[in-house]
């Protein structure tokens, strides 16, 4: 295996390292952190959707899973917080198990699709907000005991390096798929299922198995939130807010490619903090900034900013040459 | 006995009230380019998703190489050998050609390089060499017509079904392209073809079948085929039979 087209990832992965590690004001690191989160969130969402054409609108599903397995472990069983970190990420792609086999076994796809996974993530809110496991409406806290065997730490640097590396692992995931059989068989169902199965591709099996990478991937991120925040309520694990950040971010950012959730989560997270500089603290602002913003992505700029980056480059240097 | 390649028994395809493909009986004894023909709507084209899988027949079975393939998912099929290309075209349009052959490669040759390596070769047996990075929507129709047989190809199937890919093409396209046909054929491949230009079916096939109505009406070699009355009737018109008697009379 060759590692080159692995590298440009390395570098922009030591390059966040490194500017967070110079500019660590608490508000910074902390913007960053939530930027990170959404980010995996959208690696995961990306992987589905933007490589397989399969558009979830209840990516917190898979998200809530994610945390509350993360803080339920910990809290109700003691289970070791890096256990059950890795235990609420496998639990997402549980979750993503049964949500795509019932799915796909049904034959729902494009708005359909949508639609169900959405029902399940709301389904899924209402049940948390509920049910006494999860603390019901009042949430599930992380006692706080800031040690390194606990996955809490005094600073927010170390974390933030943490959140660092997963995205850095999830851009790689994303690239291996790329240049595998798996990859290319995703893209295919994307394109036109009918010919890829007449190729020999067992589309649902591809669905399915793009569906719990990318259910796991998404409730890393979740559990990494559960983490970093130390609380869990229904309505942020399992609220449409996230829904919209993991897929607004890959749409804005260039879907189906390997940095574009980095970069739309990126844009999203510095857009949104500039706008609630100037409109003050006026609720709901950065939604409909990204409301707007995925409207003139999928308007004027179909591979998303990365693909304008791209095409402004390429005019830039017809007209210098 | 040595099973056929592929057995067709009574089968049965009906659309609401409609019977497209009406107790279909054949078998292929593998080997060879045979050509199925018939007028615009007789079934031809039903008749190839039932043996391709992407319809299930309401009665009757499908055999190939002797197991009953009839319930299987087109996938599975493509697996055991059977490879087809689409009347309209289905290109993977955001794909460029290398990429679009390689998931068809990927069939046999699960390692990327393999698959890629591949492709190459296959592009190169249809004429389509040159363009391997050219995306899919730039290529024209004949372009086009091309990478469906390559990607089928690719999966390296025992039958090719091709669904009409002479039709669109013009006669220098369609005199390029019928080499490429008989090449496929040369190495082994059992290549079934809807086609509607008949100069190229006559060149190409040694045995027709005729559907008319989801019946077959007639097989035999293109003489007889076309000698057949029941065939100029249902297929080629009053007209058509006249101007064949006449070439005739004066070739």
């Amino acid at each position: 295996m060759s590692l080159r087209p692995y590298l440009p990832i390395l570098a922009v992965a030591v390059l966040l390292a490194g500017v967070v590690s110079i500019e660590n004001s608490n508000a910074f690191a902390n913007g960053m952190v939530t930027a990170m989160i959404a980010a995996l969130a959208g690696y995961g969402w990306n992987l589905l959707g933007g490589y397989g054409g399969q558009y979830s609108f209840g990516h917190a599903a898979f998200f809530g899973a994610g945390a509350y397995v993360d803080a339920i472990l910990q809290m109700r069983y003691g289970v070791n917080a890096y256990v059950a970190f890795a235990l609420g990420a496998s639990a997402a792609g549980l979750v993503g198990l049964v949500v795509g086999y019932l799915a796909f076994r049904a034959g729902l796809r494009g708005s359909y699709f949508a639609l169900i996974t959405l029902a399940f993530a709301e389904s899924m809110r209402v049940v948390a907000n509920a049910a006494s496991i999860t603390g019901g409406a009042a949430g599930t806290l992380i006692k706080l005991d800031p040690a390194p065997a606990n996955f809490q730490f005094q600073s927010r640097l170390p974390f933030l390096w943490i959140a660092i590396a997963l995205v850095a692992f999830a851009m790689m995931l994303t690239r291996a798929i790329e240049r595998r059989r798996f990859g290319a068989y995703l893209i295919a169902v994307r394109e036109n299922e009918a010919a890829a199965r007449a190729l020999g591709v067992d589309a649902l099996r591809v669905k399915l198995q793009a569906t719990v990478i990318s259910a796991a991937l998404t409730g890393l991120a979740g559990a990494l939130y559960a983490q970093y925040f130390l609380f869990v309520d229904a309505s942020i694990a399992f609220g449409p807010g996230i829904s919209i950040e993991a897929l607004a971010g890959p749409i804005i950012g260039g879907l189906g490619t390997v940095f574009g959730p980095l970069v739309g989560a990126l844009a999203l997270h510095a857009l949104g903090e500039l706008a609630r500089s100037i409109a003050g603290r006026l609720p709901g602002v950065d939604l409909a900034l990204y409301g707007a913003l995925l409207i003139l992505a999928v308007a004027v700029a179909r591979d998303g900013l990365q693909g304008l980056a791209i095409d402004v480059a390429r005019k830039w240097r017809v007209r210098t040459a | 006995m040595i099973a056929p390649l592929l057995a067709l028994e009574n089968l049965v395809k009906r659309f609401g009230g409609l019977a497209a493909v009406d107790g279909v009986s054949l078998a292929l004894p593998g080997g060879g380019i045979i050509g199925l023909i018939g007028p615009n709507g007789a079934g031809k084209t039903t008749l190839f998703s039932l043996i391709a899988g992407s319809e299930t027949p309401n009665d009757g079975r499908v055999l190939f190489d002797g197991e009953d393939i009839t319930r299987l998912p087109p996938n599975a099929r493509a697996a055991r050998g059977v490879g087809r290309t689409f009347q309209i075209t289905q290109p993977f349009a955001g794909l460029s050609v290398r990429e679009n052959i390689a998931v068809g490669a990927y069939l046999r040759h699960p390692r990327r390089d393999d698959a890629r390596a591949r492709a190459v070769q296959v592009a190169e047996r249809v004429g389509l060499g040159g363009r391997l990075d050219a995306p899919a929507s730039d290529l024209t129709v004949s372009g086009r017509k091309r990478l469906e047989v390559a990607r089928a190809l690719a999966t390296e199937p025992k039958l090719l079904l091709l669904d009409e890919v002479l039709a669109g093409l013009n006669p220098s396209e369609v005199r390029d392209f019928a080499p490429v046909v008989r090449a496929i054929a040369a190495e082994g491949v059992t290549v079934l073809m809807i086609e509607h230009v008949m100069q190229a079916v006559m060149s190409l096939c040694a045995h027709l079948y005729v559907l008319a109505q989801g019946r077959l009406i007639a097989e035999g070699s293109p003489l007889e085929v076309t000698g057949d009355p029941r065939v100029i009737e249902a297929y080629l018109g009053k007209g058509a039979a006249r101007r064949l008697e006449t070439e005739a009379a004066h070739g």
